[in-house]
């Protein structure tokens, strides 16, 4: 991703929140995200954003898992090694099914747990730029960018009317990297550095 | 106007004024700050447990099975009756998560964190019991299906013990991810109110990087909405699983088509039961007191009234049809070796235990007592845990051959091994409860402004209105928003 700068807005309140989100998308401003503390419902759609495809990516795992059950159970009784258990059928379906509804559990919760944590890049040791310490506690955080259109004071005025506080702008990486919370890293500094060397 | 609301006749789930700042004090200060005198010695107590636990193991291991007092009558005793009993312990926590998710019972926000973790630390102790049942352990692995140089020797996958590995073993990753992955958002919440760098660091490693973002929250309940989907047959499927293992053999006893409804019902009762040990002990030590109420105590409470008439009914089925089918055996199993002969005290510990004690839960002020449920709670434990005995060991004792007909008891390394999984299991808890956010602080927060205290008393002059200008007042609402879209919408045009 790259270094971009950001007008950051704070709300306290959930019922303050979403006129503002609402009225800020109809000013035409481009909102970056809004973090939140919990699963706010309805803010996603507030947004404009799309629904998740995630149920779908769970159902296709599931099916593979149905699939592989059943095809690697039926192929090691009937073709592989064949054999013959109190004059038992090779393909005695019934006594497969409780296997494959387990595998098909199994593919489905971790295929969709990995997915979950590929689209939203989540992993030990991966940082995010916080954008206010408190968005994990009791704020709903709002951050806009600022494009080579934007008039920041304006931008800044407007956010106060419409409820926002403790208004400032940051400049920040807006994807992930490799890094410890525990240091305070100021990736846009390095930056500038490498391009003055290039 | 809020924008969710729920009838004040309800019930709090969180009791007090709070704000969502305070909620994140109360649940998350307790892991900043020392634990009290109490958690060190309950801590201490759990690791000499384990430790004489992993000497009880390694003694088994060393010179054999043969240490246990296993016969070849009773094949099965300690081993198989602990590995059921902690799996049905481990039930509660899924099911809280998962099928009560579904259901939309709010109530489950205060108490599903650690009953999630105690399903977790209860299946790893079930699944030492069948492992070191195997005797040569280091050949466990034996179980997987895997090409292999023996033939290539495939496992046999219509044996209900096969089925086993593959329910516990799903069972247990599904329930960790699960777990997990509601732990992410508390833990950033820990991570970014640390004070310490040591904290900062290693809650930063285990939140993921987590933001909070809009889109993640998104599909995060997407993710835990289909996880409690899958999770609600799999809870189902592995005790029913459990009950194969000798619903599928041809023992009187065992040989019966109600194990399975009955092992899950009596799993839930179990498990439950464990919560409500766990959970008033913590919610004493941390003061949660106001998170987990009386209410999930009742409503808990409600849930084992329940369960355990449903194993009452399956215990007198199980007599009416020992006698009503006129097999000579099972009759003889059910009312000469069960319910009397050498081991028939242990049936009536579990008929006392199971059935006629946790009928006082028919009764609110005995459902709300805190006293009363915990030693209800400990009762409950005991008597699942003789039935699984009784279901075991009776079946067994008295066979066909009354020559070979025994009396079981158990060893010392048996015992050993049971104490042990007690302190694998409290070693695990103790940990969690001082490291882990114990409440699932994102929910709580989620529904705090429908079902917290304090923003009900506010609801209350809305309850009093008639309909009509309860809705006007909704409608008026309405209008001035629309208004004010129109006016924004024109001026852009």
């Amino acid at each position: 991703m790259a270094v971009k700068n950001f007008v950051v807005a704070s709300f306290s309140d959930e019922a303050v929140l979403f006129p503002a989100v609402k009225k800020v998308r109809t000013a035409g401003y481009k909102i970056h995200d809004v973090y939140t503390p919990f699963p706010v419902h309805g803010l996603d759609h507030a947004l404009g954003l799309r629904e998740t495809s995630l149920h779908t990516a769970g159902f296709i795992y599931g099916i593979t898992g149905t699939t592989t059950a059943l095809s690697c159970m039926s192929w090691v009784f009937n073709s592989d090694w064949p054999m013959n258990i109190g004059g038992k059928p090779h393909f005695p379906l019934p006594a497969f099914i409780p296997i494959t509804f387990e595998l098909t559990v199994l593919f489905s919760a971790v295929g969709m747990v990995l997915t979950f944590c590929y689209l939203c890049q989540l992993a030990p040791f991966v940082k995010k730029h916080i954008f206010h310490p408190r968005q994990t506690d009791d704020l709903f955080v709002m951050a806009i960018e600022v494009t080579s259109k934007t008039n920041t004071e304006e931008l800044k005025s407007f956010l106060a009317s419409v409820g926002g506080q403790q208004i400032n702008e940051q400049r920040a990486e807006a994807g992930w990297w490799y890094g410890s919370f525990a240091k305070d890293d100021r990736l846009f500094e390095t930056k500038r550095v490498e391009a003055v060397n290039a | 106007m809020h924008l969710k609301y729920e009838s004040t006749l309800r019930e709090p789930l969180v009791d007090g004024v709070k704000d969502y700042h305070q909620v994140t004090e109360d649940i998350i200060s307790p892991i900043e700050a020392k634990p009290g005198k109490l958690w060190y010695v309950g801590f201490a107590i759990s690791l000499v447990l384990l430790a004489f636990g992993i000497f009880s193991v390694t003694w088994e291991v060393y010179y054999g099975t043969g240490v246990w007092n296993l016969n070849k009558t009773i094949g099965w005793g300690w081993d198989i009756t602990n590995f059921v009993w902690w799996v049905g312990i481990g039930h509660a926590g899924t099911l809280i998560s998962a099928i009560l998710m579904l259901f939309r019972q709010g109530w489950r926000t205060g108490v599903n964190r650690a009953a999630e973790a105690m399903t977790i630390f209860a299946v790893m102790c079930a699944g030492q019991f069948p492992i070191f049942h195997m005797g040569r352990v280091w050949m466990a692995f034996f179980v997987l299906p895997y090409p292999n140089t023996r033939g290539p020797l495939w496992v046999n996958f219509n044996s209900p013990l096969l089925w086993d590995v593959f329910a516990i073993s799903t069972y247990f990753t599904v329930s960790l991810l699960f777990w997990y992955s509601g732990l992410i958002p508390d833990f950033a919440t820990v991570r970014d109110r640390a004070k310490t760098k040591l904290r900062k660091l290693l809650y930063g490693i285990a939140s993921f990087g987590w933001t909070g973002s809009t889109k993640h929250w998104q599909r995060h309940e997407a993710l835990s909405l289909v996880l409690a989907g899958l999770s609600t047959p799999l809870v189902l499927s592995v005790h029913t699983i459990v009950s194969f293992d000798f619903a599928t053999s041809v023992i009187p006893g065992w040989h019966t088509t109600i194990f399975p409804p009955y092992f899950v019902a009596g799993a839930i009762f179990s498990g439950f039961a464990m919560v409500q040990t766990l959970l008033i002990i913590v919610r004493k030590i941390l003061k949660l007191e106001e998170y987990i109420t009386l209410g999930h105590m009742e409503a808990m409470n409600k849930v084992i009234v329940l369960t355990g008439s449903v194993v009452g009914c399956a215990y007198l089925t199980e007599l009416f049809m020992a006698w009503y089918a006129a097999v000579p055996y099972e009759f003889a199993t059910f009312y000469k070796y069960r319910a009397a002969g050498p081991l028939g005290w242990s049936y009536w510990i579990m008929m006392t235990c199971n059935v006629i004690t946790p009928q006082v839960f028919w009764f609110r002020k005995m459902r709300r007592n805190v006293a009363v449920t915990f030693v209800m709670s400990i009762i409950v434990n005991i008597g699942m845990w003789f039935e699984r005995f009784v279901i075991i060991c009776t079946s067994l004792y008295r066979d066909y051959l009354p020559s070979s007909w025994a009396y079981y008891r158990p060893s010392w390394p048996e015992v050993g091994f049971y104490m042990g999984t007690f302190g694998l299991f409290f070693t695990c808890f103790f940990l969690f409860a001082k490291y882990f956010p114990v409440i699932a602080v994102a929910e709580i927060k989620a529904v705090l402004k429908t079902s917290g205290e304090s923003f009900k008393k506010d609801m209350e002059k809305y309850e009093q209105q008639p309909a009509e200008q309860f809705e006007a007042g909704l409608h008026h609402h309405d209008d001035h928003h629309h208004d004010a879209h129109g006016a924004v919408a024109h001026a852009h045009n």
